[in-house]
């Protein structure tokens, strides 16, 4: 059992928790994800790692709650215990394996959508400790589902915020903020961008025009996450990849981010269902009349 | 009653129609009088060939011959001295490729129903509270297991009989492997036999970590040197599903066959209150002719689909056990053999509206001895359905290797092993089971986490 130890909200429908889970935090690095369960009847979620404390034995996960396994462990809270942590699984950022002068070297841009914030801090934060300041777009619909703004300072050289409605930082998505900084003459050498699919989609496909390598971190349908359902495939350069021991990020020029889209709609009916009637708990039953 | 000897005592089944809508194990097993009855069959040869044809060398006449006395105790402690998964083993080995087929019995009728008699014993010393004993001693050296499947949890088992500290590192949640994800609960029961063994071995003083992947979670380097394990015993099992390449296959409703078993089998999918969602078509094509593709198709029939079997070659050339076409087949699956499919086809939304196949005929044989199918020109056809399975077998799983330096492997990325003792090469590191010979059965598994285990016992006796 991993006890939640603290709980935090950080926006509406984003809960920020620190789990403790020794073997976890030992190993993990920037860009790897983990499973967990909630309990024993658990569906198994593959979630981002955001941050991890080797002494403290603990790792950092923020949440937002849109399926039915969220929404259930929205309503968890320091104390608490989940089932299962397991991981670090994936593998680690291409950037951990350059040295301080070869990372020295490049001018970086993340790129971070919405809860893509979350794994980007990671990055970001593991950078800092090198002594590299990376800039950041971070992009959200709007003002409220900005996360983690003040920490995402501390460990970023520009962080230039966006917002779909213009109630913060630049008016519109984050394509639209990078098109803006590229005609104001500000370049970039390497690009990690981690956010919703049709976010990172775009994204690359700006990346690859300006000429900026990209790698992209895919979030797709996972169950056992280590390399044995093949339910993560996604087409990468033409040949089939899996994201969890392959990825999870992945050249974000080569991607069909058409088909991965396409696939991550999978069992959309069946966790609609779910998740209804987990929000709906005890109200639920027959309420539109198509549910027994 | 007389008895006719050359005949098997028959065993009970759930019937067919029945079974096909539920998920309760098929066979039922022998009663203690049939299974009393089926040990007089025995000839109890002076030279047992079923021994031989045993992967893990049960003493099998030694055995038959205490159940013909109805001492099952005695029996059991029989079969203990060489498996540590008796009750699984009587489910799942291909009994008639192995022991039973090399039986004398089997000569002029049928041969001694070995695989029932051993489940029998198994599942009679579990309804006795037999447990097996552990070792008296200790010897104080440490060995980690990655992996706890039947390569693992047999190589576990025997070192703790030897008195070695054993630590099962597991992946997933649970234990067991492929006993676990793999195998449908209508063949090899989860809680009433495959949880029931894996506490067997821990009696013998295993502990199991589950959520912990070697390669990711700790390196086998970290294990040794700075967990002080003296020995690593590799039985991580098949890894990543084939697919065959044919456009279409990324469509929604294709899956491979281990996510559609894993669903269903290690999360439990099938059960109505499951939280893990799995997709049941109007009709589901499996394509593939193994032991998963039949488990594959069976759990798709009982949760509610028409199920058709796409195999390239004939029935002759099918790679499952003889018992599971046929329960298959009375089941309701249907079978299209010798065809091969050549896309699989969407309509406007990406979803699987069906697969065109080719019709195949056999040529000259091929390196496996078995003739090769070859395309008949022409003979397209499309079938209609919503869902296809894949079940075309697996390719190594590179976590491992990936992350141990020194560790060899073959051109397929199998762990390079020798079979008598599994010895890598890296010192003190060994292996065993389909993480070196590619996806293979349970026994075969469980022979060589045995071998292994041997290997590592000697191992361990020369050094300090």
């Amino acid at each position: 059992m991993f006890e939640i130890k603290k709980k935090q909200t950080l926006g509406p429908k984003v809960d920020l928790y620190v789990v403790e889970a020794p073997h976890v935090a030992k190993a993990a690095m920037p860009g790897q994800f983990l499973i967990i369960r909630i309990d024993e009847e658990g569906e198994r979620i593959p979630l981002t790692i955001c941050d991890y404390d080797r002494e403290a034995g603990t790792i950092t996960l923020v949440v937002q709650s849109v399926g039915a396994e969220s929404t259930r462990m929205s309503f968890m809270k320091a104390g608490d215990h989940l089932a299962d942590v397991v991981g670090p699984l994936g593998r680690p950022s291409d950037l951990i394996e350059l040295s301080k002068e070869e990372l020295a070297k490049k001018k970086i841009l993340f790129i971070a959508g919405g809860l893509g914030t979350a794994p980007v801090y990671a990055q970001l934060k593991w950078l800092h400790e090198q002594g590299i300041k990376a800039d950041c777009i971070q992009g959200a619909r709007t003002k409220e589902l900005l996360i983690m703004i003040d920490e995402m300072k501390e460990v970023c050289g520009n962080l230039y915020l966006a917002t779909d409605d213009g109630s913060e930082g630049i008016h519109g998505n984050v394509t639209v903020a990078l098109q803006q900084l590229w005609d104001e003459g500000v370049r970039y050498d390497h690009c990690v961008v981690i956010g919703p699919m049709i976010m990172m989609k775009f994204a690359c496909q700006l990346t690859a025009k300006l000429g900026i390598p990209t790698m992209a971190s895919m979030n797709t349908i996972m169950v056992d996450g280590t390399g044995m359902c093949g339910a993560c495939r996604l087409i990468v350069d033409g040949k089939v990849k899996f994201a969890c021991v392959d990825g999870p990020e992945f050249d974000g020029a080569k991607i069909d981010f058409d088909q991965a889209m396409q696939r991550a709609r999978l069992y959309k009916t069946q966790e609609g269902r779910l998740m209804l009637k987990e929000q709906e708990r005890e109200t639920h039953e027959g309420g539109c009349g198509f549910c027994s | 009653m007389a008895i006719d000897m050359m005949k098997k005592v028959p065993v009970s089944e759930q019937p067919p129609l029945e079974r096909a809508k539920n998920f309760n194990e098929v066979c039922l097993g022998y009663s203690r009088e049939e299974a009393m009855e089926e040990a007089t069959r025995c000839l109890n040869c002076p030279n047992p060939r079923c021994v031989t044809g045993c992967p893990v060398s049960i003493n099998i006449p030694g055995f038959i011959m205490h159940v013909k006395e109805g001492d099952v105790a005695a029996a059991y402690d029989v079969i203990s001295e060489s498996s540590s998964l008796p009750a699984v083993c009587g489910r799942v080995c291909p009994q008639e490729t192995q022991c039973e087929g090399v039986c004398v019995r089997g000569i002029k009728g049928e041969s001694v129903s070995i695989g029932k008699l051993e489940r029998f014993v198994a599942d009679t010393a579990r309804q006795m509270g037999i447990v097996p004993k552990g070792a008296d001693t200790k010897t104080g050296k440490k060995v980690a297991i990655i992996g706890a499947g039947p390569a693992g949890l047999t190589c576990a088992g025997d070192l703790a009989r030897k008195g070695h500290s054993v630590t099962i590192f597991e992946a997933l949640h649970k234990p067991g492997g492929v006993l676990m994800y793999g195998i449908p609960e209508f063949r090899l029961p989860k809680e009433a036999v495959v949880e029931k063994e894996i506490e067997n071995v821990k009696a013998l003083g295993v502990e199991i970590i589950t959520d912990f992947v070697v390669g990711r979670t700790a390196t086998i380097d970290s294990l040794m040197e700075d967990e002080g394990f003296d020995a690593v015993f590799i039985g991580s099992g098949a890894g990543l599903p084939k697919f065959m390449g044919i456009p279409g296959e990324q469509a929604l409703g294709v899956f491979s066959a281990n996510e559609y078993l894993t669903r269903s089998n290690l999360m439990q999918a099938f059960k109505e209150d499951s939280r893990t969602p799995i997709m049941v078509g109007k009709k589901t094509v499996v394509v593939g002719g193994g032991n998963v593709a039949m488990d594959a198709a069976r759990t798709a029939l009982r949760l509610g689909s028409e199920v058709h079997i796409v195999y390239r070659r004939s029935e002759e050339e099918l790679p499952a056990r003889v018992e599971e076409v046929h329960h298959a087949k009375e089941e309701g699956i249907i079978f299209n053999l010798l065809t091969n499919p050549v896309e699989i086809t969407t309509n406007e939304e990406g979803w699987v509206n069906g697969i065109t196949c080719i019709r195949m005929e056999l040529g000259e044989p091929d390196a496996s001895g078995r003739r090769r199918p070859v395309e008949v020109p022409g003979s397209e056809f499309h079938i209609e359905c919503d869902a296809v399975i894949m079940s075309l077998g697996t390719s190594p799983n590179p976590l491992i290797h990936t992350t141990t330096g020194g560790l060899d492997v073959n051109k397929h990325g199998g762990i390079v092993a020798t079979e008598e003792d599994g010895a890598t090469s890296r010192r003190g590191v060994f292996a065993g089971g389909d993480a070196v010979t590619g996806a293979a059965t349970v026994i075969l598994a469980m022979g060589a986490g045995k071998a292994a285990a041997k290997g590592i016992d000697e191992f361990l006796s020369k050094t300090e």
